[in-house]
């Protein structure tokens, strides 16, 4: 690792005039455009939604080739590293807000709509006898049957959890300059978001076809399937980093000094994992 | 990469020489602060007046009594759309079009920390503001009824019921989302890590210091309000219940996660503005900004409180006692750190040596008018006088002399600062006196009569109303419309200024201090590429 003592005779590295963030926003307008149209029954809108999303994949992948590319060919010293890691840094935190809104909302529903329905003047509301329980499905919404924690969702926590230390085993590797610790770890943690997906999608099946338990089952669905559908999404695009940053360490990139998409994909693992503890605690299990 | 270059890797770098595409391609590829900057005020100030159009047909509407001009679901649409215009799409591009021209050139940093980070949350605005305003178009060939039509706060149940302008509006929103949160990452990042050697926290520019605290304060509401709309959504086409009663939701919900995200706003509005006066009261006042550190320390104490106090927006709604007394409180408490800014701004110009150019003119008309703002927000706080006033012309006054006094004329006062170092020619100073006194009478007559039509009782979002309410329309509408049209006064000085003009010198201002100072009118495409060390 090289250390400067004057940063500031330093170039930092400036790109080159890029077209995929233009391209990028037109396929997100697209994509926002036919997702629109399809809600709203135009038969294009699914069609215009599929290209909005082709474009953005498209995007995606070249963009990240070539700031890939760029740091193979050695454009970025430890600043512009450093950037990179705050950039993440509060990348994450910006996610942490976006789960925040989602558990506000539980805890508001809990804590404060649900008793309100159930405590108010027999004179004023249209639902005498409704009374306040969780999991609830509100005054008029259909009877369901909630997931419970220790089955599943347990077992999910158990492999989220694991998927965690492995993937910290698989950083000590790269620390070790011990590459086959380092591609064992991150294949281990990658087949485990897998597991923890399917087990996921057979929770939602299970929920909708044996529970009644479903994205229409009052505020319990609501912000049961909100709160697990958006963090499933985010462990599929964590799996999805996770398998890129895996072909890279097969390609032999990284180093032990300097490995940031490494890093910056498992502190985004490890918030997932975090997230997940939240819901286990706050979603299935009180 | 085991061995990572450090100097060498210089020599691979383009970026030294001045090339970038011609015409159109260099504005959608570019990666330079600069270009980008230009690209945020050029859009802000197209937005800013298409905006304003909108405005100005509502007023026509209120002109008289009765309906003249529109239907009252198109009224609906145009306040509604008018409000998230000029918010999303006016006033924060234009503080993030200077956070791009002026926060490297003031940190002596050779550019944004993230360049195409920062050029796609510029490219991310048009298709922005083109899903929020498509509607209106759309309708015009008998798809859909129109635009968002609930007023800019979206509240369920009515935006559950409300028509595809509401999904329009939705994504607008997700997309004008992603944007502000890149442009804070980046912004944050570029502070952090690009100050130039010798530049702590505590000698970062006041600027600086307030666009952090915006950066943080987007990054911990944005993604709220991300969240409310997508509640939204679900609640509209995909069966959720969350702002639904017989689901066990409370539209009152959708009213706390929006005014979680909304409060902030409007201090992610204006701390950029009070980051940017000080340095030009303290160049046309001839002496150095009055207590840097306290005004530091109370940004940091504002931008914590904002996020504590959402519920003053909705004391009618419904709310234990404690739960009023607490909001009110802690509202009213965010005004002892705007104390000490406002007294921080007039010990600045005590006792200076005053001259009065355009931005200074700007700079204390701000200081007056937005100190009426906050006068009157103090009332709106009281939950006892709130009961009368919720939801009535007297907070439409209140919030246009912060947004329009405390917002737009701060942007104003920031063009005209910097203006003539970006293009390196002096705009007009007749026209930009011309400019300003216009706006500040006309902003006065447009807005002081609506206290009193509030305090009367007038509702906001009617497009009818009582005969009583006369004189006060009528007058209000006249101020809009002269304080519409002296804005092209505006465009058309700065339009000059970019075309032409007397040479700037590198100061500009007699009084001026600050790293931006030391480059040429206008600065080098590439400036700070070796960062000067400060003392």
């Amino acid at each position: 690792m090289t250390t400067h003592t004057s940063p500031h005779l330093q170039h930092y590295f400036v790109p080159q005039p890029s077209p995929y963030p233009f391209i990028l926003s037109g396929g997100m307008f697209t994509l926002a455009l036919g997702f629109i149209l399809s809600m709203n029954a135009f038969a294009a809108g699914s069609w215009i939604m599929l290209a909005g999303a082709a474009v953005i994949v498209f995007v995606v992948y070249n963009w990240f080739g070539k700031v890939i590319g760029e740091n193979q060919s050695g454009s970025y010293s430890e600043w512009e590293d450093k950037s990179f890691r705050y950039g993440m840094i509060w990348f994450i935190a910006s996610e942490v807000a976006f789960f925040a809104a989602f558990f506000g909302a539980l805890f508001y529903v809990r804590n404060i709509s649900v008793p309100a329905l159930a405590g108010m003047d027999p004179a004023f509301t249209l639902w005498k006898d409704f009374t306040a329980a969780w999991p609830s499905a509100g005054p008029k919404g259909p009877a369901f049957t909630p997931m419970g924690a220790w089955g599943i969702p347990a077992l999910n926590t158990a492999i989220l959890l694991t998927s965690g230390a492995t993937l910290t085993w698989a950083h000590w590797g790269m620390l070790k300059n011990n590459r086959s610790q380092l591609n064992l770890g991150l294949l281990l943690t990658i087949v485990l978001g897998v597991v923890f997906l399917g087990f996921q999608a057979y929770e939602y099946y299970h929920a909708y076809t044996e529970l009644g338990l479903t994205l229409g089952a009052g505020v319990y669905g609501a912000t049961f399937f909100m709160l697990t559908g958006f963090h499933g999404f985010h462990v599929t695009l964590g799996a999805i980093m996770l398998m890129v940053v895996y072909g890279r360490c097969l390609r032999g990139h990284f180093s032990v000094e300097r490995h940031f998409a490494f890093e910056g994909v498992a502190w985004y693992w490890h918030f997932v994992d975090v997230v997940w503890l939240g819901l286990f605690i706050l979603v299935y299990w009180l | 990469m085991s061995t990572a270059p450090s100097i060498e890797h210089d020599t691979s770098h383009g970026h030294h020489t001045e090339h970038y595409q011609g015409g159109i391609m260099r504005w959608l590829t570019t990666t330079n602060h600069k270009d980008i900057g230009t690209m945020y005020m050029t859009f802000a100030l197209i937005m800013f007046f298409i905006g304003g159009a909108m405005i100005l047909a509502v007023r026509a509407e209120l002109f008289q009594p009765g309906l003249q001009l529109m239907q009252p679901e198109f009224f609906n649409q145009l306040i509604g759309v008018h409000a998230l215009v000029m918010i999303f799409a006016a006033l924060m591009p234009a503080a993030t079009g200077f956070a791009n021209w002026q926060i490297p050139l003031m940190i002596g940093a050779p550019d944004m920390a993230l360049p195409r980070i920062n050029n796609w949350g510029f490219w991310l605005l048009p298709p922005a503001a083109t899903l929020l305003t498509l509607p209106f178009i759309l309708a015009l060939f008998g798809i859909g009824d129109g635009a968002v039509n609930t007023g800019w706060t979206l509240y369920a149940p009515l935006s559950v019921q409300g028509g595809m302008g509401v999904d329009f509006a939705i994504f607008s929103i997700h997309i004008l989302g992603v944007s502000s949160i890149l442009g804070s990452i980046n912004i944050i990042v570029t502070i952090f890590n690009l100050r130039a050697p010798g530049m702590t926290m505590m000698k970062l520019p006041l600027f600086a210091w307030g666009w952090l605290i915006t950066a943080f304060l987007l990054i911990a509401t944005i993604p709220v309000l991300a969240g409310a709309v997508t509640m939204l959504l679900t609640d509209r086409h995909f069966g959720t219940s969350f702002f639904n009663a017989a689901g066990g939701g409370d539209p009152i919900l959708f009213q706390h996660l929006f005014w979680f995200f909304g409060h902030p706003e409007v201090y992610i509005l204006l701390l950029p503005i009070w980051g940017l006066i000080p340095h030009v009261l303290g160049t046309f006042s001839r002496k150095p900004i009055y207590g840097y550190k306290a005004q530091v320390y109370s940004f940091v104490a504002i931008g914590v409180l904002s996020v504590v106090v959402w519920a003053h927006h909705f004391f009618t709604a419904g709310m234990p006692v404690p739960a009023l007394l607490y909001f009110m409180y802690s509202t009213m408490f965010i005004s002892l750190p705007l104390a000490v800014l406002f007294f921080c701004w007039v010990a600045t110009m005590w006792r200076g040596a005053m001259s009065f150019e355009t931005p200074m003119l700007f700079a204390q008309g701000f200081i007056v008018l937005f100190g009426l703002a906050g006068l009157t927000g103090l009332v709106l706080a009281d939950v006892a006088a709130d009961a009368q006033y919720h939801h009535s012309y007297f907070v439409v006054a209140h919030f246009h002399y912060a947004l329009f006094a405390g917002g737009i004329m701060g942007v104003m006062t920031g063009v005209y600062y910097w203006l003539p170092k970006w293009t390196g020619h002096m705009f007009s100073e007749t026209l930009g006196k011309w400019h300003f006194w216009l706006t500040v009478i006309s902003f006065n007559l447009t807005f002081m009569p609506q206290f009193f039509l509030g305090l009367a009782g007038m509702p906001r979002r009617i497009p009818d109303y009582a005969l009583q309410f006369v004189e006060f329309n009528a007058i209000s509408t006249v101020g809009a419309f002269i304080l519409g049209f002296s804005q092209l006064i505006f465009a058309y000085n700065v339009w000059k200024c970019v075309k032409g003009g007397t040479r700037a010198t590198d100061k500009v201002w007699e009084g001026a201090e600050g790293l931006e100072w030391d480059l040429s009118s206008p600065p080098p495409h590439h400036s700070w590429e070796v960062q000067p060390v400060i003392k």
